[in-house]
């Protein structure tokens, strides 16, 4: 559960930067996609930010990610990163 | 064969995607000093990632923090399931030191289903006690492959300047030497740091293969190329072993008991090099470099 708003990554190239930030309970998952390569990527790079949610058990959250050029265990990592910061007890 | 081992910062993504191609032996995917304290977490779970996604066919080695700090443990627990071939604990200091990693190590094998002992470990000794202690160190643990000299941080330690020449250093790189082989490890030199000065480069790599090293670490792809170079056989050195397992065939065949090769008598220490110049060049080049002379034609 995200207790807190949290991030990681960077805005380098082949890096993402991921947000998270509490949400009410039942509200689900409300993701925001930014990505240089938006037009031929963004729903991959959606469905591995859900994906890895998932995996993590994350069902309520809002995510924000800025995308740049980042290979899928890279979104991975960032995602999980994020999460685990936000996870931790304020 | 590890001639070349490049350092790469484990929380860069756009270094990591290029790590297979920068031309080095081995790849070092460093979690200590290349690591902010606030991004150790980001960095092992991008590291342990890459590992598992990237289909390194390079010899992997994960670089841990010390055991004086927070950090060491989850580094294990997060990469030994990623299966890297190497772990390079920092700062070992005495044989405990190397107790208490490959200890943990263990446990974190246990508990992910892998084999106890198949990641190996190559200590890094970088103060003036490890130093001291290198042997002990060296001979300490089965999953020890090599060690490792950490120039830098052992001169900040004996509290001297690090310079080019690298007098400061020259006892330690003995040493390390000696140490090692007499443990029956491999050995590494420290990098050469000044990523623009190649003359200097070239000089202290040939330093270091004259010393023993078995091979040389580097923080820049730009200087893997010139290790490379300086730590692979020669063509004379490869057709002089050649020249003696065929000079020792010769010698069989016609019953001698002595044998000599341009004038100098082949001994077993002679015999043992040219072993190790084949090997190194079946490693590098591979076909046509069997012992004993075929592929001499």
């Amino acid at each position: 559960m995200i207790r807190k708003k949290a991030w990681a990554g960077t805005l380098e190239s082949s890096d993402i930067y991921v947000e998270v930030s509490p949400a009410e309970p039942g509200t689900g998952l409300e993701l925001t996609v930014q990505s240089v390569v938006y037009a031929q990527f963004g729903d991959q790079i959606e469905a591995v930010i859900r994906e890895t949610l998932r995996d993590l058990h994350v069902t309520d959250a809002k995510v924000s990610v800025s995308d740049r050029g980042a290979l899928d265990c890279t979104i991975r990592a960032r995602v999980e990163t994020a999460v685990r910061r936000g996870e931790d007890e304020v | 064969m590890r001639r070349s081992m490049l350092f790469l910062p484990g929380n860069s993504p756009n270094i990591l995607i290029n790590a297979e191609y920068l031309g080095a032996d081995s790849i070092i995917l460093d979690l200590e000093d290349a690591v902010a304290p606030t991004e150790k977490d980001g960095a092992r779970i991008l590291v342990r990632n890459a590992l598992t996604s990237m289909g390194y066919t390079r010899e992997k080695i994960v670089r841990i923090n010390p055991v004086e700090s927070p950090y060491w443990k989850e580094d294990l627990n997060q990469i030994i399931p990623a299966r890297p071939d190497l772990i390079m604990p920092t700062k070992v200091s005495c044989k405990e030191d190397v107790e208490q990693v490959s200890a943990y190590m263990a446990q974190v094998e246990r508990r992910n289903g892998i084999e106890v002992g198949s990641v190996g470990l190559l200590p890094l000794i970088e103060t003036g006690l490890g130093l001291e202690n290198a042997y002990q160190i060296a001979s300490s643990d089965p999953r020890i492959v090599g060690i490792f000299l950490g120039g830098e941080d052992l001169t900040a330690d004996l509290r001297c300047q690090r310079t080019k020449e690298g007098n400061e250093i020259f006892y330690a790189r003995s040493r390390m030497v000696a140490c090692a082989r007499a443990a029956g490890i491999e050995v590494y030199d420290t990098p050469w740091t000044d990523v623009e000065d190649y003359e200097g480069l070239v000089k202290d790599t040939e330093l270091a293969k004259s010393l023993g090293f078995s091979g040389k670490s580097s923080i820049s792809p730009r200087h893997v190329s010139f290790i490379n170079e300086i730590f692979s056989p020669t063509m004379e050195e490869i057709q002089y072993a050649k020249d003696v397992f065929a000079c020792i065939e010769r010698a069989k065949a016609e019953g001698k008991g002595v044998v000599s090769l341009r004038g100098k008598m082949i001994d077993a220490p002679i015999v043992s090099r040219a072993r190790q110049v084949l090997e190194a060049a079946r490693a590098i080049y591979g076909i046509g470099l069997e012992e004993g002379g075929k592929g001499h034609e």
